[in-house]
């Protein structure tokens, strides 16, 4: 094979690639529109009007999951199977996002936090890369963090729309957590720098708790009405 | 049993720090689960940093090979350079054999940062010595017939044993694009020095190859890997180096002893200056 041919063929696969790259960012675009749908939808329950409404907006978010289970389906048609990680940088940011979404959902349904098998299946992908399309376990833990600063913010939002006794249990959610994030041995990578931030939601949580104790506000079992 | 780091924060509620320890609770739901993912990402981590570990070993007899394979310029019996490349890039490849027997079952991407260094050192390597006995470039497909491996029942990778399975490594395109990057720098190399040991015919093979490989980059412009347009401009480098040296050799060559042709291709500002008198 002379020099031209060689390089003829590497721009072929070159090409090649690029293309297959570029229908996945559309696609990958369309996740993203979904995901700020979702988003819409849940932020509101930081209104203090939200706080009745979270079951509907619940529902509404899992709805709206329909349309990202059909929009990963047809991601998973543009690239070989077995190529998940030649392309994950593409979506990987979406992808964690969609688990935060999912993880938020969960929370606001039952207060516990989403197993990765229950996110899987909202988003329609598998756990075990052996299987399909799966959900990294490091892309699962970088959803649950941002979920947690989510949580925090949430903590403030209750006290101000009055209900004290939400922060109590966000506060003893978060610190399992953190127990939880301690056991991992992390490397110096972006999922380590994430981590470092839920030391802050720890904090400012706590804060919250503080402060409503030291008023006694807090009482277990009982919703105080504004003062 | 407080294992909070503080950062400056005082424990300033008691009932908080006996909630955090009931969170604790080691047979809770969570912590169960985050057991699971600290063995996953250690099993993972440590499969990367063994990868990583093999591949600075692969760079290290790679770059061995080629600083050999320079030596062919100034010695007399090439060939004995040539078979001792051959040998070492022999125990090179076996080094190889060990990447793809850790990355069996994995998907190869997750974890190519780790070992991508030393195949492209790996790629230049062998291409350079392909270059020397041929005058071609080797070609993908080539590299990739002589990573198979062999495996016993054990799993070891060794050469052609009965009954064993079969393990590949593939090169990647962009990694044979990389390494042949490289390859340009070394190639250039060996034209002033084989002008310097008094080689007036291989500057201008070089010269041929090196515009044919640079023509080949052009052509690929900036649709490869990002680090092909850095590499783009010290290959134009190089060929220019070496189209002046052809030129000086062409226009001066029969002016200037043997000896001292290396020194007038030491930059290219001498090359360039009209009034430079040479003797």
């Amino acid at each position: 094979m002379s020099v031209t041919e060689m390089f003829n063929y590497i721009q072929g696969f070159l090409s090649a690639d690029q293309d297959v790259r570029e229908d996945i960012r559309k696609v990958v675009q369309t996740l993203e529109q979904t995901a700020r749908e979702i988003l819409t939808v849940l932020q509101s329950v930081h209104q203090p009007s939200g706080f009745k409404e979270i079951p509907s907006k619940c529902a509404k978010a899992r709805e709206l999951f329909c349309t990202v289970r059909t929009q990963i389906c047809n991601l998973k048609t543009k690239f070989p199977a077995e190529q998940y990680y030649r392309f994950h940088e593409h979506w990987r940011f979406v992808l964690q996002r969609l688990v935060f979404l999912a993880a938020f959902v969960v929370y606001l349904e039952n207060e516990t936090l989403v197993i990765r098998e229950e996110v899987a299946k909202i988003l329609g992908i598998e756990v075990v890369r052996e299987k399909g399309f799966h959900l990294d376990v490091e892309d699962y833990l970088a959803g649950v963090l941002i979920m947690a600063s989510e949580l925090s913010r949430l903590a403030v939002n209750s006290v101000t729309a009055g209900d004290y006794t939400r922060p109590l249990r966000i506060s003893n959610f978060i610190n399992e957590l953190d127990s939880g994030f301690r056991l991992l041995n992390l490397k110096n990578d972006p999922l380590r720098k994430r981590y470092d931030g839920l030391k802050y939601d720890v904090k400012k949580i706590e804060e919250v708790v503080y402060d409503l104790s030291i008023r006694g506000l807090a009482k277990e079992g009982e919703t105080v009405g504004d003062k | 049993m407080n294992r909070r780091e503080g950062e400056g924060c005082p424990r300033r509620n008691a009932d908080a720090v006996q909630d955090r320890d009931a969170s604790a609770n080691p047979s809770s739901p969570v912590i169960a689960a985050f057991k699971v993912f600290q063995q996953e990402l250690d099993t993972k981590h440590d499969k990367y940093e063994r990868l990583v570990k093999i591949s600075r070993d692969v760079t290290i007899e790679s770059k061995r090979t080629i600083f050999l394979l320079h030596r062919v310029t100034s010695v007399p019996n090439a060939e004995d350079i040539l078979n001792e490349a051959d040998v070492k890039l022999d125990a090179v490849r076996q080094k190889i054999g060990q990447i793809a027997e850790e990355l069996r079952g994995e998907d190869i991407f997750q974890f190519h940062r780790a070992f991508t260094a030393g195949i492209q050192e790996y790629v230049e390597a062998v291409s350079f010595l392909h270059y020397i006995r041929h005058r071609s470039l080797i070609s993908l497909e080539e590299i990739n017939a002589r990573l198979v491996f062999m495996t016993t029942e054990k799993g070891s990778a060794e050469a052609l044993q009965p009954g064993g399975q079969v393990l590949t490594f593939q090169v990647t395109p962009s990694d044979y694009l990389l390494g042949v990057a490289d390859l340009t720098g070394e190639l250039m190399r060996m034209c002033i020095s084989s002008v310097g040991n008094g080689d007036i015919d291989t500057p201008f093979q070089l010269s041929q190859f090196l515009r044919q490989i640079h023509d080949g980059f052009s052509y690929i412009g900036n649709t490869g890997p990002y680090e092909v347009s850095k590499k783009l401009h010290t290959l134009r480098q190089s060929l220019g180096k070496v189209e002046d040296a052809c030129y000086a050799l062409r226009v001066r060559g029969s002016e200037i002893p043997k000896h001292m042709l290396a020194d007038v291709f030491s930059s290219r500002t001498t090359l360039l200056d009209p009034e430079e008198g040479v003797v």
